[in-house]
C-alpha cells in the first residue's frame, strides 16, 4: 500500500482546496526556478532515471520522448501539447487532476516546455469537460498573476504561455496526431507516421504530446528525485498511478496507488469489493475499454503494471478498471464497447471504418441470440483483419476488447448462437457436400 | 544511389521515393486505391500494405519513405492476409451492382478484387445506404459505391484549386459531398471521374450509354483550345461516346478540361450533313454539284482582290495549307485566321509561342500575367501554374484583373502605363522581377488587342532580350494563344508580313470583299452587307446562319490532321469516326472544289499535302517536340497609348461551334451564370 | 445522428454579436496569425452558444469567411465532432452516457426516465420546448456512473429517482445543482471509511 508521504496527488478528492495558494502549501511551484536552472539535460536525465512511462495508454518512456525533440530550436518554434482529451471508457483520472490539482499540471507544463524547447503549450481538453476547462483556466490565470507563467516564467528566464483548446466530442482526438489535426482546425483524423510529431507536429513544427497525468507527476519527480520515483513499483514499471475503479464494485472511486499493486487488493481495499462478493466477479477490464478483459482467474493474482498485464495479453492502458460481475451479460457489455468504437471511428482508413461497425453488428446479433457459430469465427477473423492494418492504434483499440472476449469467454459467446444450422459435423459421413462445406478452408 | 531489397532482389532507387515506388521499380506490383502519383498521400485505403523487416505490423507502402537497406516483402502470407482483409472490408458495404454500374470493365475495385480478393462475401449485415449527391451536370454519383479513398477531395483541393468536395460526418457514416450538394465550380471537375477508382463518381452525360470493351479507342489530341491536350476518343460506330485524357507529361499530364471532355455530345448535334444553297433567301438542301457550281459561278464573276477567306479556330494545318493553295489559285491573298484584331508579328516563330513551354512553368520562379485569363483561355496550362504555385510557391503577378484563377496572385496595375513603367524599369515590380532567375511573362490576346498591343509585345520582348531572358536556355517570352489553328496558320504564313497587320479587318469593315469564304469559321464578328458567303464546316452555327452556300465537312474527330499547340508542338489528331452524311473531310472539299473549278487536283493525295505542311513548319524539330530555338530579330514600336488593360471575358463553355452545339456545355453554362447572378459562388 | 442533419428551417443571416465578437478576438490571439484556422472549433462553439445551442448554415458561412476557409472545410468539422448540433436542441440539453461503465450501473434506467419524462425518442424536443435528451458515448466520469450531462454540467451517481427529480426541476426551470446525487465527495470512495489509516470523506 502506498504510504501517504509518497502520494503525488494529495488533493485528488478536493479535501484540501484547488486554489493556487492551497497548492503552494502542498509544495507545488516549490523550487521550480532552481529545477529549471539545472538545465534541459538534467531534467530529461532525471525523468529518464525515474523510468516514468506515459500515462495516456501507450506507456512510452517520457524521458525518451522528450529527448526526441530537436536539441536546438531552428527556424520553426517547438510546441508542447497536453492531451486532456480523456475519453477512454472507464477512465476519469485526468478530470480530477484538471479540477483539483491543476497547478501540478501547469508547473509540469512549464518544466516540460523548457526541457523540450517549447514556449507555447496547448492543453487539449475534451469539450464535455467544460467545468474542468473553466477550472483549469482559472488556475492558469492564477499562475499568470503570480508570474509563474508568461514572460520569464517563474523567474526561470524562459517565456512560457499556456492555452486551452477544447475538443468537441471525438474520442479519436485522444490519438496524438488526430489531436494535432484538431488543434489545426481540421477533422480529427490521425496522420501517417513517419514523420513523428517530435519532428513534424503542430503546424509542421516539432511537438511533444504528453498526457495530463504524465506531465503532472513531473514536478514532484524532479523535486524528490528520479530515484525516489523509480524506487516505487518495480523496474520499468515505476512510480505511482491513479487508478479509476468503476463498474460493479461497492464503492467506485479514483485512487492513487503504487504501480504493481495487485488488482484484487485494489478492488477490495478501495472500491469496497465486488458487488455480490469476490466470487461474483466475472471479468475486469484493466486499462480502459481498449484493453482486453481479464477473467476472474487472472484477476486473482494479477499485478497492475505495464509489463505484467502485457504478459497476460492485456495492458495497463489508462488504468481505468471496469469491474464486471456475474450479474452482467458479458456479451452485451462488450457489444456496447464495440458500439462505442463504431461510433468513434474517424472513418479515414478502411479496416477501422468498415470493421468496427461489422464487429458491433455481429456482437449485437449475438446478444439477441441471432448468430451462428460461424459468425463468431468470422468475428474473430474480422478483429484480426483490423488489428495492425490501420493508420493509428484505434484499430487495435477496437479489435482487442473483442479478441479478449473471444479468448476468455468463447463459451459464453457460443452459448448465444442459437441460429446454428441444422447440419452438424458428422465424422462418419465426410462425403456429404454440406459436411465438406463445414471445413473452414472451403468456406 | 541507395539500395533496397524487394522480395530478395536488391535494387537501386532514387532517394525520396516511397516504398511503393521502389517496389514498382523492382517489378513487384502493389495494389492501391487511394494512392495517386499526382495527389498528396492519404494512406487511407490500406490496400498497399507490405511486409517490412523489423516491423511487427505490415506497413502502408504508399506512405513509407524508402530508406537504404530496407527489406520489403510483397508476396508473403502476412501481405496476402492483409490484402484479403482490406479487400473484404472494402467490399463489405460496396453494393454488388457491377452489372448496372458504368465503371464496370474499368473499375479498380473490380480488377483488384479479382486478383487480391476472395470470391465470396461473408458480410451478411444490411449494406450501408448513402444518398445520391448532386454534383452538377457532369458528375453522376452513386455514393453507396464510394470506398472513401478521398482522391476526389484531394484533386479538388490540390490540383483544381477549388476546395469544394469534402468528406462529412465520421466513421462508417462518412460521406463524400460538395458543400450542400452544389455543383463543382471548376473547369477540371470531370477528372474526378477518372480518378474515382470505383463507380461512385461516373460521367453523367455518358451514363449507361456503352461498355468500355465495345468502344473503339483512338488516340488523338484536343483542338478546342490551343493547349493540345492528349486525348483518347471512344467511338461506337459513328458516334463519339466519350473523350478521355491520355497521359502526356509535357502538356496535360493526365488531366483534361471539362470542355475537352464533355463537348463531345456537340459532335452529334446540329451537324451539317449535306450541302445547302440559299434560294429565295432561304437555305435549302442541295447537292455537291449544285453547290459547287453556284460557288464557281460566283468566283468567276468576282475580281480576285474582292475574294477573302477566313480560317476558323478548329482548322488543321493540312486544311489551312490546302485553303491557302486554293486562294493562290484564285489569285487572292486576303486571308486571316484571327477572330479579333490582336497584334501579331509573324517574323520570328517565338513571337507567337508559349516559349517557356508548359513544363517550364514548374521551373519558373516568377510569373507575370499580362492581360490574360489563363483559367479560361488555357485551362490545362493554368493547372500547371497552380501546380507551380502550390508546390514551389511561385509568386504570381498580373497586369489587369483576370478574376479567380484558383491561386493567389497580386495585381500590380491595370493599365498599359504599368507595362511601360516595367519596360522602363520604373515600377516597383522591377525589384522583384530582377531577383528572379527564371521569370515568365505571359502575354494574352487581350493585351495584344489594345491600341498599344504592338508596343506591349515588341518592347516587352526587347526588354526581356536585353535582360538576357530570351535565349536557348530560358525564354521568358510567352504568348497565350487561344485557338488550336492559330500557331499553325502563322507558320503557314496566312498573314502576309509585308501587309498592314489589320488589313483584312479594315477591308471587311469597309465592305471591300464580295465573296467571303468561311473555313469552319464561326467566331468572326462582322456586319454582313452584301457579301456572298461560302461556309465550309461541320455545324449549323453562326457561320452557317449567314451563309449563301454551305459545304459540309468533318469535325476534328472525323479526319486526320496536324495541329500545332501554343508551345509549337506539332501533334497528330486522328480520325476516330467518319464525316456525317454527305460531308467530306475538309481538304477533300477543297480538292473537289478545285476539281470542278479548274479541272485539276489541289493535291493528289493527303500524304503529299502532309509532306508539304511539315516542310513549311518553321524551326521544325520533329513531331510532338518543341521547335528549335532561333535568335530573334528586333523591331521597335513606339506606338504607345495609355489605356486600361481589360481582359476580354470568354464564354468558356460556348467558345466554339462544337461546344455551342453541346447540351452538356449549355447546362454547365447555365449553372455558372446562375451562380454568378445569385452570388452563391464560393 | 439526427443532430448532424441540417435543419430544414434556417435563419437567413448570422453574425457574431458584440460580446461573441470580443471573445472571438481573444481566441484568435491564442494561435499563430497564419494558423487562424485553428479557431474554427472555438468559433463553432461560439456560434452554437449564441444561437440557442445549434449551428445554422449561415454561421458556417460566416465562420468560413471569418477564417478564410472553404465552406466545405468548416462543414466537415461541424459534422465530424459530435458536440456540434446542426439542428435545434432543447434549452436544457441532456446527454446520457450509456457506454459500458455506465451501462452496467444502470444507464438504461436513466434513459427510461428520459423517455418517459421528456420524449420517447432521442433528439426529440419535449412538448414544452424546454428540453431534449440524447444518448452519448463515454463522458469520462465512469467512477460516478451512471451520469448525465445537462448543458455544461455533470450530474453523477444517479438512479431513477434522482434523475426524475432533476428532470422535474428542469420543467420548473429551476435546475438542481450538478454533482454527485449520492452525496459523496467527487471521486472518493464511499463506504470505505479509512484509507492508509486516515479518515476519508
Amino acid at each position: 500500500m502506498l504510504k501517504e508521504e509518497n502520494k503525488i496527488f494529495k488533493n485528488l478528492y478536493n479535501n484540501l482546496g484547488w486554489e493556487i495558494d492551497k497548492a503552494i502549501e502542498r509544495d507545488d511551484w516549490k523550487d521550480t526556478k532552481e529545477i529549471i536552472s539545472k538545465g534541459k539535460e538534467w531534467i530529461i536525465n532525471e525523468v529518464k532515471t525515474s523510468e516514468l512511462r506515459g500515462r495516456g495508454g501507450a506507456g512510452f518512456s517520457t524521458g525518451m520522448k522528450w529527448s526526441f525533440a530537436p536539441k536546438k530550436i531552428g527556424s520553426r518554434p517547438h510546441y508542447l501539447v497536453i492531451n486532456a482529451d480523456e475519453s477512454e471508457p472507464g477512465t476519469c483520472k485526468d478530470r480530477d487532476i484538471l479540477r483539483f490539482e491543476p497547478q501540478k499540471l501547469i508547473e509540469g507544463c512549464l518544466i516540460a516546455g523548457y526541457a523540450t524547447g517549447a514556449h507555447i503549450c496547448y492543453i487539449y481538453i475534451r469539450g464535455e469537460y467544460s467545468f474542468e476547462g473553466q477550472r483549469l483556466q482559472d488556475a492558469i490565470d492564477q499562475a499568470y498573476k503570480k508570474n509563474f507563467l508568461g514572460e520569464n516564467a517563474c523567474g526561470s528566464g524562459w517565456d512560457f504561455d499556456v492555452h486551452i483548446h477544447y475538443g468537441a466530442g471525438a474520442y479519436i482526438c485522444g490519438e496524438e496526431t488526430a489531436l494535432l489535426e484538431s488543434i489545426e482546425g481540421n477533422k480529427g483524423q490521425p496522420r501517417l507516421k513517419p514523420p513523428f510529431p517530435a519532428l513534424v507536429g503542430l503546424y509542421g513544427c516539432p511537438t511533444i504530446v504528453n498526457n495530463v497525468e504524465t506531465i503532472a507527476v513531473v514536478p514532484t519527480i524532479l523535486r524528490r528525485g528520479g530515484k525516489w520515483f523509480a524506487s516505487l513499483g518495480r523496474p520499468k514499471n515505476t512510480g505511482t498511478k491513479i487508478f479509476c475503479i468503476s463498474g460493479n464494485v461497492n464503492s467506485p472511486c479514483n485512487v492513487e496507488e503504487e504501480m504493481g499493486i495487485p488488482l484484487k487488493e485494489l478492488i477490495n481495499t478501495y472500491a469496497g469489493g465486488v458487488v455480490g462478493g469476490w466470487d461474483n466477479l466475472q471479468a475486469v477490464i484493466p486499462g480502459g475499454s481498449s484493453m482486453p478483459l481479464l477473467p476472474k482467474k487472472i484477476c486473482e493474482t494479477i499485478k497492475m503494471d505495464f509489463d505484467s498485464l502485457i504478459e497476460n495479453k492485456s495492458g495497463l492502458g489508462t488504468a481505468g478498471i471496469v469491474v464486471i460481475n456475474k450479474d452482467q451479460d458479458i456479451v452485451s457489455c462488450m457489444a456496447r464497447i464495440a458500439r462505442f468504437y463504431k461510433h468513434e471511428s474517424c472513418g479515414q482508413c478502411t479496416p477501422c471504418r468498415e470493421g468496427s461497425g461489422w464487429m458491433w453488428r455481429i456482437l449485437n446479433r449475438a446478444t439477441k441470440g441471432e448468430t451462428t457459430l460461424s459468425d463468431i469465427d468470422l468475428l474473430e477473423d474480422v478483429t484480426k483483419q483490423i488489428e495492425g492494418h490501420t493508420i493509428c492504434a484505434f484499430g487495435e483499440g477496437s479489435a482487442w476488447p473483442v479478441q479478449g472476449l473471444l479468448r476468455h469467454f468463447r463459451k459464453e459467446v457460443d452459448k448465444k448462437c442459437s441460429n446454428d444450422p441444422l447440419i452438424k459435423k458428422k465424422k462418419d459421413v465426410p462425403y456429404l457436400i454440406d459436411q465438406h462445406l463445414l471445413e473452414k478452408k472451403n468456406a | 544511389m541507395p539500395k533496397i531489397i524487394v522480395n530478395g532482389k536488391e535494387i537501386e532507387f532514387q532517394s525520396g521515393m516511397t516504398v511503393l515506388q521502389a517496389c514498382e521499380l523492382a517489378g513487384a506490383e502493389i495494389p492501391r486505391f487511394c494512392y495517386h502519383e499526382r495527389l498528396s498521400i492519404a494512406g487511407n485505403c490500406r490496400m498497399c500494405l507490405v511486409e517490412m523487416d523489423k516491423s511487427r505490423k505490415p506497413i502502408a507502402s504508399c506512405a513509407m519513405p524508402a530508406t537504404e537497406g530496407m527489406n520489403i516483402k510483397t508476396n508473403t502470407e502476412m501481405v496476402e492476409k492483409a490484402r484479403k482483409g482490406v479487400m473484404e472490408f472494402l467490399l463489405a458495404n460496396h453494393p454488388l451492382d457491377c452489372p448496372v454500374c458504368d465503371q464496370g470493365g474499368e473499375c479498380d475495385l473490380q480488377d483488384q478484387s479479382l486478383y487480391y480478393g476472395v470470391d465470396k462475401s461473408r458480410f451478411s449485415e444490411n449494406k450501408r445506404y448513402v444518398s445520391e449527391k448532386y454534383m452538377g451536370p457532369l458528375i453522376k454519383t452513386q455514393m453507396t459505391r464510394c470506398i472513401h479513398c478521398t482522391r476526389c477531395v484531394r484533386f479538388a483541393t490540390e490540383v483544381a484549386g477549388v476546395p469544394e468536395i469534402g468528406a462529412i460526418g465520421r466513421g462508417e457514416n462518412m460521406e463524400i459531398t460538395t458543400y450542400l450538394e452544389k455543383s463543382m465550380e471548376s473547369e477540371l471537375s470531370g477528372n474526378v471521374i477518372d480518378l474515382c477508382p470505383v463507380g461512385a463518381l461516373t460521367s453523367k452525360p455518358y451514363a449507361f450509354s456503352a461498355r468500355p470493351w465495345e468502344l473503339k479507342k483512338t488516340e488523338s489530341i484536343d483542338v478546342l483550345d490551343a493547349v493540345g491536350s492528349n486525348i483518347r476518343v471512344d467511338t461506337y460506330g459513328w458516334e463519339v461516346k466519350r473523350i478521355l485524357p491520355r497521359l502526356n507529361e509535357d502538356i496535360n499530364e493526365e488531366w483534361i478540361s471539362d470542355k475537352t471532355r464533355y463537348s463531345c455530345d456537340g459532335l452529334l448535334k446540329q451537324r451539317i450533313d449535306t450541302p445547302y444553297v440559299k434560294k429565295n433567301n432561304k437555305l435549302v438542301k442541295s447537292s455537291w454539284d449544285e453547290a459547287l457550281n453556284v460557288i464557281i459561278k460566283k468566283l468567276n464573276e468576282t475580281e480576285s482582290s474582292q475574294i477573302a477567306g477566313h480560317i476558323g479556330d478548329l482548322v488543321s494545318l493540312e486544311t489551312t495549307l490546302a485553303f491557302k493553295k486554293f486562294f493562290e489559285l484564285l489569285g487572292s491573298n486576303n486571308l486571316d485566321f484571327r477572330e479579333k484584331k490582336f497584334y501579331i508579328n509573324s517574323e520570328d516563330k517565338m513571337n507567337y509561342l508559349f516559349n517557356s513551354s508548359i513544363n517550364g512553368i514548374e521551373k519558373s520562379d516568377l510569373i507575370l500575367l499580362v492581360g490574360c485569363n489563363p483559367r479560361h483561355e488555357a485551362t490545362i496550362l493554368n493547372a500547371r501554374i497552380r501546380k507551380a504555385f502550390k508546390n514551389n510557391k511561385t509568386p504570381i503577378f498580373s497586369v489587369g484583373n483576370p478574376g479567380d484563377q484558383t491561386y493567389e496572385y497580386k495585381i500590380i496595375g491595370d493599365n498599359s502605363q504599368t507595362i511601360k513603367d516595367i519596360i522602363e524599369e520604373k515600377h516597383e515590380f522591377n525589384r522583384v522581377f530582377d531577383i528572379a532567375k527564371k521569370p515568365l511573362i505571359i502575354i494574352g490576346e487581350s493585351a495584344l488587342e489594345l491600341n498599344s498591343g504592338g508596343f506591349i509585345f515588341e518592347e516587352l520582348k526587347n526588354f526581356l532580350y536585353q535582360k538576357k531572358l530570351i535565349s536557348e536556355k530560358w525564354n521568358a517570352l510567352n504568348i497565350l494563344i487561344q485557338n488550336a489553328s492559330t500557331v499553325g496558320a502563322l507558320d503557314l504564313k496566312i498573314i502576309n508580313k509585308d501587309k498592314n497587320n489589320f488589313e483584312f479587318f479594315n477591308n471587311i469593315k469597309n465592305n471591300k470583299f464580295k465573296i467571303l469564304y468561311l473555313l469552319n469559321s464561326d467566331n468572326l464578328k462582322f456586319e454582313k452587307n452584301n457579301e456572298f458567303i461560302i461556309y465550309q464546316g461541320s455545324h449549323g452555327d453562326r457561320g452557317a446562319e449567314i451563309a449563301d452556300v454551305i459545304l459540309p465537312s468533318a469535325t476534328y474527330t472525323e479526319e486526320n490532321g496536324f495541329y500545332q499547340n501554343l508551345e509549337g508542338r506539332v501533334q497528330e489528331c486522328r480520325k476516330a469516326s467518319y464525316p456525317a452524311g454527305e460531308a467530306l473531310e475538309s481538304w477533300k472539299v477543297l480538292n473537289k472544289l478545285t476539281n470542278v473549278y479548274k479541272n485539276k487536283n489541289l493535291f493528289n493525295s493527303f500524304n503529299k499535302l502532309r509532306d508539304e505542311v511539315l516542310e513549311k513548319i518553321v524551326n521544325f524539330e520533329s513531331l510532338n517536340k518543341l521547335p528549335k530555338y532561333k535568335e530573334p530579330s528586333k523591331k521597335v514600336n513606339n506606338n504607345f497609348e495609355n489605356e486600361s488593360v481589360y481582359i476580354n471575358p470568354i464564354d468558356y463553355y460556348f467558345s466554339n461551334s462544337i461546344s455551342r452545339a453541346s447540351k452538356v456545355m449549355s447546362e454547365c453554362r447555365d449553372i455558372k451564370l446562375k451562380y454568378q447572378k445569385s452570388g452563391t459562388n464560393n | 445522428m439526427s443532430l448532424k442533419k441540417v435543419n430544414p428551417e434556417q435563419p437567413k443571416t448570422f453574425e457574431f454579436n458584440e460580446k461573441t465578437e470580443n471573445i472571438a478576438q481573444e481566441i484568435l490571439k491564442k494561435y499563430p496569425e497564419k494558423n487562424k484556422k485553428s479557431a474554427v472549433m472555438p468559433f463553432l462553439y461560439l456560434a452554437q452558444k449564441q444561437n440557442n445551442n445549434w449551428i445554422p448554415l449561415a454561421a458556417i458561412k460566416y465562420i468560413s469567411k471569418y477564417l478564410s476557409m472553404p465552406y466545405i472545410s468548416v462543414y466537415e468539422v461541424a459534422t465530424f465532432y459530435s458536440m456540434f448540433n446542426l439542428s435545434p436542441v432543447g434549452k436544457y440539453f441532456i446527454q446520457v452516457c450509456t457506454t459500458t461503465p455506465c451501462m452496467i450501473r444502470g444507464a438504461d434506467k436513466i434513459v427510461k426516465v428520459c423517455k418517459e419524462k421528456i420524449s420517447d425518442k432521442k433528439d426529440l424536443i419535449s412538448k414544452n420546448g424546454e428540453c431534449s435528451w440524447t444518448e452519448v458515448e463515454c463522458l469520462g466520469a465512469c467512477v460516478n456512473a451512471p451520469m448525465m450531462q445537462i448543458n455544461n454540467d455533470y450530474y453523477e451517481d444517479l438512479d431513477e429517482k434522482s434523475t426524475a427529480k432533476i428532470i422535474d426541476s428542469i420543467f420548473r426551470d429551476k435546475l438542481l445543482k450538478p454533482g454527485s446525487y449520492r452525496g459523496r465527495k467527487n471521486t472518493s470512495p464511499e463506504n470505505v471509511k479509512t484509507i492508509n489509516g486516515r479518515e476519508h470523506a
